[in-house]
Order: structure tokens, then sequence, then C-alpha cells
């Protein structure tokens, strides 16, 4: 099947192009982050975790949402979803290996990565991440590539691939808690503290991802010969209408209950964020991502635009983005301001920064990029009737 | 009732993800810290800890901080943001956020440097979240590095309460004088975390003082003066523990630690 990527037409070849000159500025700037440390990022003594370890959590979120297409799937017999469903599993396997990526790349020592195996350590919430982050890659790999593969043959998938299918429902959620339980199980972090931390990771989580999947597929309608389908396009909009709004309730849920209890150190990272006490330079951010994700639930929740595909679209962007930003810029740095000596010290990633995390973003597309060729190939061949698995 | 083969798989995705929930759950219960026993067991039923006096500090001082930093080579580094600091002094509100907003103790403690360092938690956050071990607690509670084993992940600057722990953005060497300070002490590399490891290269538990107290009894002549004491809390019949009586017994001092709330068990007592 790997073939079918390597034939593609004019612009297939510049998409790609254009993808590998980013990656690899990308890489020309980690070759310097190597030669010359860490110290190359934003990041400092009192903010220890940056722009990198923000986009990995963020992508976890990402691949933990190919579950939703799955489980609708699979266990609702929700047909519809029969021909993207290849899409979320692809996608669930290119975002888990970005976040592996970014979380080597974030490493002072990544000469020393394999100590993680050397020494395993369980009560680590970081070495369990990596564990299921790892699995769930494999899961998805193998799920999505011999289900496409029996496709193509016109067979019927192999015998081990449905009890897979079963083990990547649970382990979807896994990877998105486990990846929230990193935050939340610090007692020093009073910001990160939250029990809600888990739900609030997965709503948002089921928000970002299927709006991505939505602007894929209408992408995919413009530019190639393949149709998602009308049906599974508005029902996933609706799993996006749904998810974002849970995500903005337990976002109001912790401004209630940083404000309304008043505790001075719960209170001091909010007060920084809404009024910039402490500084100011994420205090747009903030309200960005609170003014477009409230424009995003009024475009989803009005039936009528939600229907139209400009401005489901928009919604899928504003939703997309804030999220990003959200759980970028909004929730992983914030952590570290102010630092445990009550010490305010800003944060912003520098150039160097943001290209090799762009970079990163970049050779993820790509993989996708080629993932998604072979699949839609696959599924224009054998035509656009019905599947059965 | 006759179950389908779909409602029996639903149920298998759930029982399943209830088995990695347990599993997980488990593990986070038993065994949270890492604690390395010595081969001979003579550090067992140690509890070395440190009490720091503000009252006795004299002004402008920091003898302390430059005997720690001379000793176990830490850089000073010029740009803020990628400081190292073992041991440091910082005011009364940013040693004890949780008094912040206490305008009147403020006020009182103006002026009064309190020093901080690692706190040698006999409950340690950091050793908990490190994914290699190269963070764990020794039988007699000291908190230890293992600068060859660190990846640099930063997980336990981020969990550390008392932002102890610094990482090494930039090559250490490069900001220290050649030949190093103390060649009997190892440079660190760049990428990897350090902190206060309450002078592990002495020998602390057979009575020896970490370098910091050692620069203060020096100025002020003698452990019972000085304004930082170090020994065995576990050791009743010990000098610091006489020491410790007597500051809160006849000096009617009262003995505080960083942040109770976070859950830690520090080993560092401030005597105010």
């Amino acid at each position: 099947m790997i073939e079918k990527a390597l034939r593609g037409s004019k612009k297939y070849w510049l998409w790609l192009g254009f993808l590998a000159t980013i990656a690899g500025i990308g890489v020309f700037f980690y070759v310097d982050q190597l030669w010359n440390g860490l110290g190359i990022t934003g990041m400092s003594r009192d903010v220890s975790w940056g722009f990198y370890l923000a986009n990995f959590t963020f992508f976890v979120g990402v691949a933990a949402s190919g579950v939703m297409l799955v489980l609708p799937h699979y266990l609702h017999d929700q047909k519809e979803f029969g021909k993207i469903t290849i899409l979320g599993e692809f996608l669930a396997v290119v975002a888990c290996g970005m976040c592996i990526t970014f979380v080597t790349i974030d490493l002072g020592r990544p000469d020393r990565v394999v100590n993680l195996f050397l020494y395993p350590t369980p009560n680590s919430i970081l070495f369990f991440d990596i564990v299921v982050l790892s699995g769930y890659l494999v899961i998805n790999a193998i799920v999505g590539w011999s289900i496409l593969d029996a496709e193509s043959k016109g067979e019927k998938p192999r015998k081990f691939v449905k009890p897979l299918i079963y083990l990547s429902i649970p382990w979807a959620a896994s990877i998105h808690t486990v990846t929230a339980f990193i935050y939340s199980g610090l007692a020093g972090r009073p910001f990160w503290l939250s029990a809600i931390m888990a739900p609030r990771f997965l709503a948002t989580a089921f928000a970002a991802g299927p709006a991505l999947l939505i602007i894929i597929c209408l992408i995919l309608r413009k530019t190639t010969d393949f149709d998602p389908g009308k049906v599974a396009i508005k029902k996933l909009s609706t799993i996006v209408t749904y998810a974002t709004i849970a995500g903005f309730f337990f976002l109001l849920c912790e401004f209630f209950t940083a404000f309304y209890s008043g505790g001075a150190e719960h209170t001091a990272t909010w007060k920084y964020l809404l009024f910039g006490e402490g500084g100011s330079g994420l205090q747009p951010y903030m309200w960005g991502v609170l003014i477009s994700t409230m424009i995003a639930i009024a475009l989803l929740v009005n039936p009528k635009t939600r229907a139209r595909h400009d401005t489901l679209a928009i919604a899928c962007v504003l939703v997309f983005f804030s999220i990003w930003i959200d759980k970028g810029l909004l929730l992983v740095i914030p952590g570290f301001i102010p630092n445990p000596l009550h010490e305010f010290t800003q944060y912003w990633p520098t150039g160097k920064e943001l290209a090799i995390t762009f970079g990163v973003w970049a050779l993820g597309f790509m993989v996708l990029t080629l993932l998604y060729k072979i699949a839609i190939s696959v599924k224009l061949e054998i035509g656009d009737h019905e599947i059965h698995h | 009732m006759e179950l389908s083969r779909r409602d029996f798989l639903k149920m298998a995705g759930i029982a399943s993800a209830g088995v990695v929930v347990a599993g997980s759950a488990g593990t986070l219960l038993t065994g949270c810290t890492p604690v390395a026993k010595s081969k001979d067991g003579s550090l067992a039923g140690k509890q070395m800890a440190m009490l720091y006096v503000p009252s006795r500090h004299e002004e402008g001082c920091t003898d302390c901080t430059q005997a720690c930093h001379l000793k176990h080579n830490v850089p000073n580094i010029a740009d803020k943001k990628h400081e190292i600091k073992w041991i440091w002094e910082t005011e009364f509100q940013h040693a004890f956020t949780e008094y912040m907003e206490n305008d009147l103790l403020k006020e009182r403690m103006k002026g009064v440097p309190y020093f901080v360092l690692c706190n040698h938690c006999a409950n340690p956050a950091c050793t908990r979240v490190c994914p290699t071990k190269a963070t764990f607690k020794r039988e007699d509670g000291v908190v230890m590095m293992d600068y060859h084993r660190c990846i640099g992940c930063r997980f336990c600057v981020a969990a550390c309460p008392y932002g102890a722990r610094s990482f090494n953005f930039e090559d250490p060497r490069d900001s220290l004088s050649k030949p190093v300070p103390n060649p009997n002490f190892p440079t660190r590399e760049r990428g990897v975390v350090e902190k206060c490891n309450f002078c592990s290269e002495l020998d602390i538990q057979g009575g020896e003082l970490p370098y910091c107290v050692q620069a203060c009894v020096k100025r002020k002549g003698s452990l019972e003066k000085s304004a930082l004491i170090f020994g065995d809390l576990a050791d009743e019949k010990s000098d610091f523990h006489n020491i410790l009586e007597h500051l809160q017994k006849e000096e009617k001092l009262i003995p505080l630690r960083r942040k109770e709330i976070a859950g830690t068990q520090p080993k560092v007592y401030y005597l105010v």
C-alpha cells in the first residue's frame, strides 16, 4: 500500500515540500539546541516547562480524540463513521508520535532518554504517560493499517484486530487522564491542583480533536474526490458542540472555586491571567480564548450555523485554536507563575523555540498527509459502497 | 437475559477501563518514594535536619551561601533566568507565602533575611515524580541527586513546593573559575537538575557539619550560638537536640516549617 503515497498531483508534492521546509527549519534549530542547550528557549529557573510541554499536552488530547470516531462506529454501530474512522486512527498515531517528540526535545539530556526504560519508575506519572502513549500509538497503527490493508484486498480484517479496537477505547481515555495527572498531582502548584483537571482535559480534547477532523474532512472534500459524507460531518459537529460546552463549563467551575473561595494562592494565577496582576503578557490570550470560545459556542449551538459548512468551519477553527492556546499558553505555563516563593517571572517562547515547535507540527502533518494519501487512495479504489468490518 | 456479542464487548470495554485505573492507583499508593539503603545499615533510623534562627543573623552576612556555592562548584550565572542556587537569602513573605497577606507580620519581619534551601522532606514530592529515580531519598532522610542518571525532564522542579531546584540551562563550567573552586567536588553538566545535598559528601551522620553551618559556626564561635544548626533529629541525646530544646524552652522560639499544606514534612525548621 505504501506505493500509493508516492503518486500524487503537483499540489500534493508542493504541500509536502512546504511541510518539509518548515520541518527542516525546525531540525536546524533543534541541532542548535542540542549544541547550546535549553538556554536557547524562553524557559527559566522559575518557568521550567514551556511551549514544548504545552504542545505535548495539547496533542495528547488530539490523539485521545480519535476515540470519538472509533467509539460511535464500533460500540454504537454508527455506519456513517465507517469511511472516516481510519482518519481518526491515523490522526491518533501521528499525534502520539508528535507527543513523544515534544517530550524528547524538552529533555535536558535526550542522550539519556533510554534511562526511562533502564530504570522504570511506575510511581512517576511521566514514566506512566510515556508507556501509555507508546502503547496507544502502536495499537492505533496496527488497527488502522490492518483494516485498511484488508479493505484494499477485499478481505475481512484479521481476528486480532477487533479486541485491539475495544482495548483502544479505554486506552484513549487513559492517555489524557494520565497526562492530566502529571499536573494535578502536585501539591506545590495550586493552579494545577484541581480534581477537575482530567475531565477538563478530556472535554477539551473531544472538542479540539473532532474539530480538527471536521476541518480535515472539509479540506479533503475540496481537494480530493473523497467524500467523508455529510452525515458523518454532522455527527462530528454535534460531538464538537457538546464537548466544547462541557470544556467551557469546567473552565467556569475553576473560576468559581478560585474566586468564590478567595484562597490567596489558588486565585493568584487566575488574577495574573485575567487581570494582569504580576504581569500582563498572557492576559490578552486569556480573554481571546474566552471570547473566541463563546463565539464558537454560539455558532455551534445554532442549528443553522452548525449545518452550514462555512460557519461550521469558522467555529471549528476557533475551537481548535482557542483550545490550543488554552492548554498551551494558559495551562502549563501559568502553573509556574507565580513561582513557589510568590515571585513573578514572565515567559515567552523564543523564535528558535517556536521554529522547533512548528517543525514538529510540520513533521507530524507530513506523516499525516502520507498516511491519509494511502487511506484515501484505498477508499477511492474500493469505491463508495458501504464498508462492513 | 441473553447477552448479545455487542453488549458483552461493551461490558468488557468498561471492565478493562476499570483495570487500567485500579492498576495505576495501586502503583501510586504503594512505594511512592524510592529509598536508597546503606550497605552496612549505618544510615538507618537517622533523620538529618537543619535549624535556622533568623534573629541570630548578622546584617549583610551571606557566609553560608558563599561557603556552600564555593565548595559545591555552584556557578555564578549572570542571567537571572538561568541561575543556579543551593542556599540563598529571601524575605519572610517569600519563604512563608501563606503569610504574604499578613501585613502586621510582614512589617515585623521586614529586613530579616530568611535563608532557603532544599528541605530534604520526609515525604518528598520530587522523588515521587522522577521518572528514572535520579533523585531519591537516603535512609537518613537526605534527598540526593544522581547527575549521571538525570535526563533533565524537570518534573522534580515542577513538583518541588519550595523552588529549591535549579536546572542547568547553560554549561555551568563556563561560569566557574579555572581551575574550579573545589576540585574535589564534581562539576555538573548542562541539562541536569541540581540542588542542596545537605553535604552528603561529608561524614554528616558521623557528626561533621555541612559547609553552610560550618561557615556560620566559624563566625559565631560555636554551634550553640550559630544561626544555622545541623544534626540528627532522631537522636534525643545529641547536641542538636539540646540546642533545639534550649531554643524552644529558654528562648521561647517556635519551630516553623515552610508550606506545611504541601504535606512534604520538611526537615528545615525556622525558629521564630
